[in-house]
């Protein structure tokens, strides 16, 4: 038995949950997690990421110096591991890198950069990016990977409601009547929120509709599940809609107080009756009606979904039939119900949250809106840029029309989760300038000019806003590795280095004392965040924004009397066809995604011993197809599309339906983002990573 | 669980039909079998894992996985099931599974040494298959023929009285008819007993049957609850609950539906009154859960008999099926709005599932562990739903009472222990055997002048009264009279009705041990006070039996006595340590 | 309404259907618990919580007996005292309890006698050592079956884990004794954070208190294999 030398609360560095942590320190190492049973949002659960999936921190490859690329200054550049970069003093390389950015923007003005935000870091040390972004660069050029996950989501929810998140909690789960899981394998991306709709279901007798292609493991849950064919879920929910109001379910009460547009969406849905929705989805016209009747019946019914929704080329479109949905039940502002986009990583909605987005500073206020950017450009005491930036794809575009010439990325690893890699990578080959900062060399910062070693979550104190909007404290457990630094210090050191650089007389401000203060300065900014600081979340174990003011309690559930948008708007659909379909040459649907052992790029996971009980990387493939390219299980198989190819272990199961099959996206070495490609939903601007279509072949 | 919410046609599915005969089953591909009971779930557990085990011999892990899924049990849960019931095996048996009876009178009758002349003649050991897969010989607790000790089950065939020089003719002999030996004055719960066919309805109808269902039907529900009310009837399985308080408080309470449970899971060491009877007399014990039916507003009923008997589950299939054939199951019962339909359920080899509520879990399919009290079965019993659960014995009272009326009912008996009462006697006595009393009668009145005393002139060294989860009574306090209220002023309980006798040259110690063997055998592992104390108590009882005891074993026994006593989830435990608690202040000095 | 009781001759005054674990509480009497746990449905199986209730023919599991108008409650009586120290005693006899500091405590308060069943069969079994995370060492399990109901119904809903086998010889089992990488298991260590006994724990916890660094054998091991197998990049 080991005694710990400490216990430190913290909240854990993977998913979307926001799950509350102990880290059981001894010798300064942490040996054991668990979490407290009675504190939210997750009571005590874990999963195997959060319990036993920490081990990363302390692993050899951290980085604990600044390290500058041998051969600096030659492009185009070469990926290199560790070997490629010589150690420097923080000295040294930041007004190294200072310099650099200083020239570029001399010479190619503001517009130059593309800078990568992060959903890892904290809200803290997003905010003082974005200030260093705005307020010291001048533009707005400002992303990070939301946009390669929920920005469809985002968009379809801005359109109907007027807001983006999650609008109810993960507290209400257990409670549930009814509810639809769609486009999230659950269970496996948000373990410990699975936890809680099974909960329901077997404790409060909920019933659970499954919209999803795979046989995923919440399908053992459902009272319904509705395998449609991929790419086909604006046909399900449009039939859905359809059956309820030719049935007349709809909430009339709701839709006269609180919606418009509904005469003219009823109209545009006539022709979608159930029996068409099966020659689109080969879904059993009952079955729909079934959904229908269920979730329209309830008294509450919630819609919780993930990447199937969003990461296609009609991401916007799927989510906004959901949104519809909603709309036509009423089944939002009241605990039980609501559109929940369950958000990927730990501060994904914190990265947005804190103004890590090309069109908005904290909380969403517009950069456009000039009252906004007046208040801040009183605060920060600089001119701002009142242009909207561009989007990470839109960045890549700008960087090969060679529009962009440096990049600073924080904590993320856009060669990893970007599609179609092969250009992404060339975009990098060529970039003037490449600025990293990361706990981890990875796929991206092996093209880095200079990387900068930031602290873990298990070193910093801050917050992250988990997926229901809970903002939650973390705190130093063990001592930074080498000279690694809190990213906002980093950040405070380089912009005061380049400020000076480019003879700025006034500063935008880069003094703080510690994280609280940076809290501070942003809640003074923004009104939604104005009755939460660290003290207080120190009380109470986290809060719900929007928190206008001190006494007020947080809010679990959202739109309780209006939206943000006024009313609730309904949007006619139509349905189109998916972004690359199979052929006799390609014969095959990719679709990609996560597995329960793994983390996105795999930076973390894949140096835990999360990596020992998945070491590879697989293809889901069904036994009929498998029979008929002739695999077996555990053979090597070569994937290949139009763009790439990779070589996987076959895993063969009923999973995936005959002709699809499916790649999780964490390994390096087989990543499954050199073959998928990169169309875009018009509206989110966000690629397809669901649909493209490859061909199979023994290794 | 269709069969909760099913619309009752007359006839319940075919598959259910199947279940009800297990000497029958179709050979119908196992998956087909699977395929048949999927829909109803994991109910179907138990039955789905003992089809199994008759099919195969046991249960692999391919066989496990498939009814797992067809049923939609968790696989672990089905591993946890398998290993709770000791007549399912992971490992191979044989076409024929030989078991040997080690309960207290089968042992002291030899029955060790019979199963040690098996093995021998086989050539085999204990728990292993011959060589050709036929025989697989086990040692079992009490299979319920004590009256014919020292007794084996071959197959599915009852042999009693063996002895360890006929092996090779105990293998092939055939069933020992069942039992004959009743002996009394006044018979009524056993007037049919031996005297009429026993699947036979005419036989029935001509012997006064049914003339109580018919009777309870001319009567309003609440008017049938009144009159086992004032017939004074209580439960005969142990407990002695007043049975009309519990079908009234069930016919009060609220649920989407309601259930009859007979419980036939008769373990008890040294009983065999209700295989007797469901042997020898079914529809009289139906006709008990008809009416109780009625009374409550349930429409379906489950018999739940012990996995050894596997004759009276044939017997009592065979009448179920006369029954519905006949339209006196299903819809429309005599041409009244009342429905109703039993299912046989078998057990798989566990004393606990006795226990009701772990007979609940048990057609539930799950490990048979006694649930926590309260809820009540009367209000949350199987499935949750309002429950009556009635011995097999306190079932066939029900008919007699709305025969003969209350009144005439309760002249026998005494006025607190009103009606007749079965005993079943065995051990060291003349005339072992099931014995039914119509008047009070002393326990030295019942062995001496009913079933004849010793034998060859010894003297009777002790009594031990209600079964294993009874207590001994020596031979000066046999005086007690043998009803609810004498016995229990004299801190004793008459349990489901067994008397075993020793006499002066029996080893109290190896009886004794055995029942140590008994418990810790039986003991579900659900409390720590019975887990652990039943193997405690073994430990010590071992070093008792063999001479070996060291300082301080009687305080053991004590304090392990008094805790489970004290201390456990349930019945089983809390009586676990009542013999050796009873020896102890009868006998101290054998602790010493 | 709240109803009125007493408890070791103090009067309460306590919500109708609380627990007599709660009531106890208020009267100032903290309960010895084994299997209890805030986050499992409690079972009662322990019954370490008995108390004796006037009038009672059993003693009564505090965490899962309802306090009722009028009961009077001992929770020091002979009986009770005599119930607990027997079961520690018991259990101590059937299992390592040595990383189990709530129990030790436990067994000085009620005087256990740590040798009190000499010869008494223990239930050893080997320690399970199959996946990257935790071991099971069932020595040290004492069938409170709170992994059970972590795995499955209370936290997980995963339903890997049941008990098996019966009496004493109960243990915790899972499909045909599969490894549980051959389970549904989806190590979410729930079940390792209920166990009050260590008897599953972390492997880094489990080296570090042997004196070695699991990560970095783990590392070591893994190059090794990845060097075998040439497959992998290094790392």
């Amino acid at each position: 038995m080991i005694e710990a030398d400490r216990i430190v609360r913290s909240t854990c560095p993977y998913c979307g949950v926001g799950c509350q942590v102990n880290l059981h320190v001894r010798e300064d190492r942490i040996f054991k997690v668990d979490a407290p049973f009675d504190v939210a949002p997750n009571f005590g659960r874990l999963c195997v990421k959060g319990r036993f999936g920490v081990d990363f921190v302390h692993h050899p490859a951290r980085l604990s110096k600044p390290l500058i690329r041998k051969d600096f200054g030659r492009t185009p550049r070469q990926p290199v591991g560790v070997e490629g970069f010589r150690e420097a003093t923080w000295e040294e390389a930041l007004d190294l890198a200072a310099e650099r950015i200083a020239n570029i923007h001399r010479q190619h003005g503001p517009e130059a950069f593309g800078t990568f935000a992060s959903a890892k870091v904290t809200n803290e040390d997003n905010y003082v990016f974005q200030k260093f972004v705005r307020g010291v660069l001048g533009t707005n050029n400002i992303d990070h990977c939301a946009r390669l996950c929920h920005a469809a989501s985002v968009t379809a929810l801005t359109i109907a409601i007027g807001s983006s998140a999650m609008s109810n909690s993960i507290a209400e789960m257990k409670d549930l009547e009814v509810f639809i899981v769609t486009g999230s394998n659950t269970s496996e991306t948000h373990p410990v929120i699975s936890t809680f709709l099974r909960e329901a279901v077997v404790h409060n007798n909920a019933k659970l509709i499954v919209v999803d292609p795979r046989k995923i493991e919440m399908t053992q849950f459902a009272e319904v599940w509705l395998r449609q064919a991929i790419g086909t879920d604006v046909a399900i929910f449009q039939a859905m809609a359809q059956v309820i109001v030719a049935e007349e379910l709809y909430n009339q009460e709701f839709i006269d107080a609180r919606t418009e547009g509904f005469k003219e969406y009823a109209q545009s849905i006539l022709d979608c009756t159930p029996e068409w929705a099966e020659t689109v989805s080969g879904v059993p016209a009952d079955d729909i009606r079934k959904a229908a009747r269920l979730y329209a019946n309830a008294k509450a019914a919630a819609i919780y979904w993930g990447m199937g929704i969003s990461q296609s080329v009609h991401g916007t479109d799927n989510a906004l039939s959901l949104a519809n949905l909603a709309l036509l039940c009423g089944h939002l502002g009241r605990p039980g119900t609501g559109l929940n986009p369950l958000r990927g990583q730990n501060n994904v909605q914190g990265a947005s949250d804190s103004g890590g987005l090309p069109h908005v500073f904290t909380a969403y206020q517009p950069v456009n809106d000039d009252e906004v950017r007046t208040r801040f450009e009183n605060y920060w005491g600089v001119r701002l840029n009142p242009q909207p930036g561009l989007t990470v794809m839109e960045m890549v575009d700008a960087a090969a029309r060679q529009v962009i010439h440096c990049y600073y990325i924080m904590g993320e690893n856009p060669l990893m989760s970007e599609p179609d890699l092969k250009h992404s990578r060339h975009v990098m080959e060529n970039m003037e300038f490449v600025l990293a900062q990361d706990i981890f060399i990875n796929e991206s910062s092996e093209f880095a000019d200079i990387i900068l070693p930031a602290t873990s979550f298990a070193e910093k104190s801050g917050t992250f806003t988990n997926s229901d909007r809970r903002v939650q404290l973390i705190h130093p457990a063990v001592p930074a590795v080498g000279e690694a630094r809190d990213d906002w210090s980093i950040l405070c050191d380089l912009a005061k280095r380049v400020e000076g650089k480019l003879g700025r007389t006034t500063s935008a401000g880069f003094d703080y004392a510690d994280p609280a203060a940076i809290w501070q300065e942003m809640a003074a900014l923004t009104p939604a965040f104005q009755g939460i600081d660290h003290p207080r979340l120190e009380r109470e174990n986290g809060v719900h924004w929007p928190c206008p003011s001190p006494d007020h309690p947080g809010s679990p559930y959202l739109f309780e009397d209006t939206f943000p948008r006024g009313k609730g708007i309904f949007t006619p659909l139509v349905v189109t066809p998916g972004a690359e379909v199979p052929d006799l040459e390609y014969p095959y649907i990719l679709s990609t995604g996560r597995v329960l052992f793994h983390w996105h790029g795999g930076t973390m996971t894949r140096r835990s011993k999360l990596d020992d009980i998945y070491p590879e990387p697989t293809v889901e493939i069904h036994p009929q197809d498998a029979v008929a390219i002739g695999l077996n299980p555990g053979d090597w198989v070569k994937v290949r599309s139009r763009r790439g190819e990779i070589k996987v272990r076959t895993l063969i199961t009923e999973r995936s339906p005959a002709g699809m099959v499916f790649i999780p996206f964490h390994f390096a070495e087989a990543a499954a983002n050199e073959l998928t490609h990169d169309q875009r939903d018009p509206k989110a601007k966000i690629p397809d990573y669901k649909m493209c279509a490859v061909q199979l072949e023994p290794a | 669980m269709a069969a909760e919410t099913e619309d009752l046609s007359p006839h319940l599915p075919s598959y259910l039909e199947e279940d009800l005969l297990p000497a029958e089953h179709s050979d119908a591909p196992f998956e087909q079998y699977l395929a048949a009971v999927s829909p109803r779930g994991r109910t179907m557990l138990l039955p789905a894992l003992l089809e199994a085990q008759r099919r195969y011999n046991y249960i692999s892990s391919d066989t496990a996985t498939q009814i797992g899924r067809s049923l939609n049990v968790p696989l672990a849960d089905v591993t946890g099931v398998i290993e709770f019931y000791s007549m399912l095996t992971t490992e191979p048996t044989a076409r024929s599974v030989i078991r040997v009876c080690v309960s207290p009178v089968c042992t002291m009758f030899g029955s060790h040494d019979v199963a040690k002349s098996l093995v021998h003649a086989l050539g085999t050991t204990l728990g292993e298959p011959t060589a050709d897969g036929e025989y697989f010989v086990e040692e079992v607790q009490c299979l319920g023929l004590c009256e014919r000790a020292p007794a084996v089950l071959v197959g599915e065939r009852p042999i009693g009285q063996t002895t360890p020089d006929v092996i090779a003719e105990l293998i092939k002999r055939p069933p020992d008819p069942p039992s004959g030996l009743i002996r009394t004055g006044t018979r009524l719960l056993t007037s049919r007993l031996g005297k009429i066919s026993p699947t036979n309805l005419d036989d029935y109808q001509n012997s006064e049957g049914l003339l109580g269902l018919k009777e309870a039907l001319a009567l309003s529900p609440i008017e049938v609850i009144e009159k086992i009310r004032s017939s004074g009837l209580m439960g005969r399985g142990g407990a002695a609950f007043p049975t009309g308080i519990k079908w009234e408080s069930a016919a009060k309470a609220s649920g989407e539906s309601k259930y009859i449970i007979c419980n036939a899971d008769e373990s008890e060491p040294g009983t065999f009154k209700d295989r007797t009877l469901m042997e020898e007399d079914p529809f009289s014990i139906l006709e008990g859960l008809l009416i109780a039916g009625y009374a409550v507003g349930a429409t379906i009923g489950y018999f739940y008999i012990r996995g050894e008997y596997p004759r009276a589950q044939q017997i009592v299939g065979e009448a179920i099926d006369t029954l519905r054939k006949t339209g006196l199951l299903g819809k429309g019962i005599l041409g009244r709005d009342f429905n109703f339909d039993i299912e046989v359920r078998s057990g798989g080899g566990a004393y606990i599932c006795g226990e009701e509520t772990a007979l609940f879990e048990s057609i539930e399919g799950k490990r048979g562990f006694p649930r926590i009290k309260p809820p009540f079965p009367t209000t949350s019993g199987l499935f949750g739903m309002p429950t009556v659960i009635n011995n097999v014995e306190t079932f066939a009272n029900v008919p007699l009472i709305l025969r003969i009326g209350p009144e005439e009912y309760r002249k026998f008996g005494t006025d607190k222990s009103p009606g007749p009462r079965l005993f079943c006697i065995s051990g060291d006595v003349f005339m072992p055997g099931l014995f039914e009393i119509t008047e009070p009668l002393t326990l030295k009145d019942l062995i001496f002048k009913h079933a004849g005393g010793a034998k060859m002139g010894r003297k009777i060294q002790a009594v031990l009264l209600g079964g294993a989860a009874g207590k001994f009574v020596p031979p000066d306090q046999l005086d007690v009279r043998l009803t609810f209220e004498d016995t229990r002023a004299a801190g004793l309980s008459l349990g489901s009705g067994v008397v075993m006798v020793f006499d002066e040259t029996r080893d109290l110690r190896q009886v004794l041990l055995d029942l140590g063997h008994f418990f810790a055998h039986e003991s579900c592992g659900k409390c720590y006070p019975c887990q652990l104390g039943t193997q405690r108590q073994l430990e010590v009882l071992e070093r008792l039996a063999t001479g070996t005891l060291i300082p301080g074993d009687r305080e053991r026994l004590n304090d392990v006595g008094w805790t489970m006593t004290d201390a456990s989830l349930c019945g089983l435990g809390q009586t676990a340590a009542l013999a050796v608690l009873s020896a102890i202040e009868h006998w101290p000095q054998m602790f010493e | 309404m709240p109803i009125q009781l007493t408890i070791d001759g103090k009067p309460v005054s306590i919500e109708d259907g609380a627990s007599l674990m709660l009531a106890a509480q208020q009267a100032g009497v903290d309960t010895p618990v084994i299997c209890y746990h805030e986050a499992t449905t409690p079972n009662g199986l322990c019954r370490q919580c008995v108390v004796e209730v006037e009038g009672w023919r059993v003693l009564a599991p505090a965490c899962i007996t309802s306090a009722a108008e009028g009961m009077v409650v001992h929770t020091a009586s002979e009986r009770v005292t005599r119930a607990r120290r027997t079961i520690l005693e018991m259990l101590n006899a059937s299992m390592d309890l040595s990383e189990a500091p709530a129990i030790q405590q436990q067994m000085d308060e009620y005087k256990a006698d740590r040798k009190r069943f000499p010869g008494a069969h223990r239930r050893s079994q080997p320690l399970l050592d199959d996946n990257p995370f935790y071991v099971r060492d069932y020595d040290k399990c004492l069938m409170c079956w709170r992994c059970v109901q972590a795995c499955g119904d209370d936290l997980q809903f995963t339903y890997a884990l049941s008990t098996g086998g019966r009496g004493y010889e109960s243990h915790i089992a899972t499909f045909f004794d599969a490894p549980m990488t051959e389970t549904t298991c989806v190590f979410c260590g729930n079940c390792v954070a209920v166990c009050p006994t260590n008897a599953l724990v972390s492997k880094t916890e489990i080296f570090m208190s042997r004196g070695l660094d699991y990560d970095a054998i783990r590392r070591e091991k893994r190059k090794q294999r990845r060097a075998e197998k040439k497959e992998f990049s290094d790392d």
